[in-house]
């Protein structure tokens, strides 16, 4: 976030000189504009041609019976599959599931990311050394980290089993998505603590060394000033990492493919869609993912004021 | 300068290997001739069985062995994803037994028909073929087929049990003399308990889908098969973990000695070879039946089915004919330990040796039972294996009923996959 704040102030100039002069354009500002719009077009329109078109398509298929594998039974079924969908307890399983997942992996991941970034910013000897060890997890490919976890709770090739003893923890709900959120926070917690290492770059040391001259405790200094000043960053990590963890696929897919009722929504989806190859009823969980996606980045920008990633008020509230 | 010079070789060299490379593979995999390519599942020896082949086409054309991924999940989505955008790359498909139905509803694969139908019906077991038909239509000709037999030690079973209640109770009295007495099967939520589930039904003479594959029927007789496998894994003789075993973890509990009876797949046999102390007392028997007469067990294996997309559907199913001939057959029992489906090939005296339950195999394939045909094949799996986990809390009435529902709604293409 460092860099939004030493941007801040040309970004401010920009955006008040811009709404004076809507009133008169002159010609060569029109032409401009007229230039800057032809320029960005190609880039606007791939964007709605690769993400706007399969969004309405999805929305169209979902208002359908379609089912490739009786292709003679396509027929418009209005809002059937909502319907089907909404009132399947396996949807809603699936939907618990990944509430469950998302709150407790975020929450976990916070705390921390949070102790990470402490250390990662304090680190007086060897800094580089310990944020390049400490973002290891995040750069193992996902897939291949999950099958590592996995072998390591299999009884029998494990050396994790072998601890709980020799229990087959991936075959019970419970104890499988522990091991699924284990996975995804040692996997992300580094993000969320890059994330918040850039908000602690935005604490100014004065303010932490005028405060322990007043004889604030390093607790009361962590709550009181380095908190409410990273607050903007912390919103925005917590954003970033609630929509991803919504959408948790690899890790699931290959510590328990979805069996016991671990399946998260994303999960339940694929299994529909590309498995089932029931393009209706898949489609329209999409939309239910993307809606509920959408609403908690709605919940998250307006009701506790996370400054939308690339917004001019980025870092300043 | 020189440096300079060497480098711009060099990016001359490897730009004219860059151009060049594209045109020599094109040359391998087409040019003049024509490519059949045979899309099928990572099989030890195949590549000995498609070298013999295309020296028998004399250059007609040429079959291009791909692998597809281990798990059959893997294959299945592969091909689908690829049927489904009409691509024509794809000539011969190597298809899981319960996969026809669909593909073949889909209209993605071709029928059988004349000439390359009866060659390929003759001499064919009934069972491999039966389950290759859908809606009294070929589909495709089956290349290997598999059943489930009964294994035993016996050191520890004198005389082999032939029904399901003797197997229990036979289990259950070593059990407590303290003996090893374990049954290991497959009791995961995946497809081998549906295997095990269609077994017991049929042979009890039950039916779960009508013959259309329209209709979800499980009655009474399915039902009765339903509190056999709740007997069996409510069992005091039942491996502890049978609710989370599938084939390899079944055999693996048997070769270490706790077990003394093992439903499963015949590549058990060859696998205890290895271990001779165990192999010694390593017997086999049929399927214990179920509902008195003999078992009906389910029948696995591959079919091969050709695209409809196919740019060269005549020397498609050419290929196909070689592919599954007797001789190609011979070559993947002997060397890939795959039961074939062609019956003389069980006579070659080359069988015995690597087959000695040849006999028993074919006794039982003679017997044996298809599950359900029907596009929705992959739902009904997911739907059974589902209600049907964990065995242990299967409650025979309610359970059937809660399973008629949701497979009436897989079949409708209403209700939602787990």
């Amino acid at each position: 976030m460092s860099h939004a704040v030493t941007e801040t102030p040309g970004v401010t100039t920009e955006t008040t000189a811009d709404t004076k002069k809507k009133a008169v354009l002159s010609e060569g500002k029109r032409a401009e504009r007229k230039l800057g719009w032809l320029l960005c077009a190609p880039a606007a329109i791939t964007m709605i041609a690769v993400t706007g078109w399969p969004i309405v398509y999805s929305i169209w298929l979902s208002l359908q019976r379609y089912d490739l594998k009786f292709p003679d039974r396509v027929e418009f079924v209005g809002l059937d599959n909502y319907i089907t969908v909404l009132s399947s307890p396996y949807w809603w399983n699936a939907v618990w599931v990944t509430v469950v997942l998302t709150v407790i992996s975020v929450a976990i991941e916070l705390v921390l990311g949070m102790g990470l970034a402490l250390i990662m910013h304090r680190a007086l000897v060897g800094r580089g050394i310990v944020r390049t060890t400490s973002l290891i997890p995040y750069g193992i490919v996902t897939v291949v980290a999950a099958f590592s976890w996995r072998f390591a709770w299999t009884p029998g090739t494990g050396y994790l089993s072998e601890l709980a003893g020799g229990e087959p923890v991936l075959t019970e709900k419970l104890p499988a998505l522990m091991v699924v959120t284990l996975a995804e926070v040692w996997k992300t917690t580094p993000f969320m603590a890059l994330l918040l290492m850039a908000g602690l770059a935005l604490v100014p040391d004065d303010l932490l060394k005028a405060a322990a001259m007043d004889g604030a405790s390093a607790w009361q200094r962590f709550i009181k000033i380095t908190v409410p000043i990273m607050k903007p960053a912390i919103l925005v990590a917590l954003l970033f990492r609630t929509l991803d963890a919504f959408r948790i696929f690899d890790n699931l897919f290959v510590l328990t493919a979805g069996s016991q009722g671990t399946s998260s929504v994303s999960m339940l989806t694929y299994n529909n869609l590309i498995k089932g190859l029931n393009l209706g009823i898949g489609s329209t969980m999409s939309v239910l993912i993307f809606l509920m996606v959408a609403l908690i980045a709605f919940i998250f920008i307006k009701l506790f004021g996370t400054a939308a990633p690339g917004s001019d008020t980025g870092g300043r509230r | 300068m020189r440096g300079a010079k060497r480098r711009r070789r060099l990016v001359a060299a490897v730009g004219a290997a860059l151009v060049a490379v594209p045109g020599i593979a094109a040359c391998g995999s087409g040019g003049d001739g024509i490519t059949v390519n045979v899309y099928k599942y990572n099989q030890e020896n195949f590549q000995t069985i498609v070298d013999n082949c295309n020296k028998k086409a004399g250059g007609k054309y040429k079959i291009v062995y791909n692998k597809l991924p281990r798990e059959a999940d893997g294959q299945r989505e592969q091909m689908v994803r690829r049927l489904a955008a009409e691509d024509d790359s794809m000539d011969v498909l190597a298809l899981d037994v319960t996969w026809t139905a669909e593909l073949a509803k889909a209209g993605w694969i071709k029928e059988f028909t004349g000439q390359v139908k009866s060659q390929v019906t003759n001499g064919t077991l009934q069972t491999p073929l039966d389950t290759a038909t859908y809606e009294g239509k070929l589909y495709g000709a089956p290349d290997n087929t598999n059943v489930q037999l009964l294994w035993y030690r016996a050191d520890l079973v004198s005389s082999p049990p032939e029904t399901w209640d003797e197997m229990i109770k036979q289990a259950e009295d070593l059990v407590a003399q303290g003996k090893p007495g374990l049954i290991v099967g497959q009791g995961k939520q995946y497809e081998g308990l549906v295997v095990l589930f269609n077994t017991l039904v049929n042979s009890n003479g039950g039916t779960i889908l009508d013959e259309n594959g329209t209709k979800a029927i499980v009655d009474d007789k399915a039902v009765e098969a339903l509190a056999a496998l709740k007997k069996l894994a409510t069992s005091k003789a039942i491996d502890p973990s049978f609710s989370n075993s599938t084939e390899d973890p079944a055999r693996l509990l048997m070769e270490s000695g706790k077990a003394a009876f093992e439903l499963n797949w015949p590549y058990v046999y060859a696998a205890a070879q290895k271990k001779p102390d165990f192999a010694k007392n390593f017997k086999w028997a049929p399927y214990p039946s179920v509902g008195g007469g003999s078992s009906k067990v389910t029948v696995g294996g591959i079919n091969y089915a050709v695209s409809n997309y196919t740019r060269h559907p005549d020397e498609a199913f050419d290929a196909v004919l070689c592919l599954r001939g007797a001789e190609s057959q011979k070559t993947a029992a002997i060397k890939d330990g795959v039961p074939p489906t062609i019956k003389d090939v069980y006579d070659d005296p080359e069988m015995a040796k690597a087959y000695p339950m040849k006999d028993a195999i074919l006794e039982t394939l003679e017997n044996a039972s298809v599950r359900p045909r029907t596009p929705a094949y992959q739902n009904v799996s997911t739907v059974i294996s589902t209600v049907l986990s964990p065995p242990g809390s299967i409650d025979p009435k309610a359970t059937g009923d809660r399973l008629r529902t949701e497979l009436q709604n897989a079949l409708d293409s209403k209700g939602v996959l787990p």
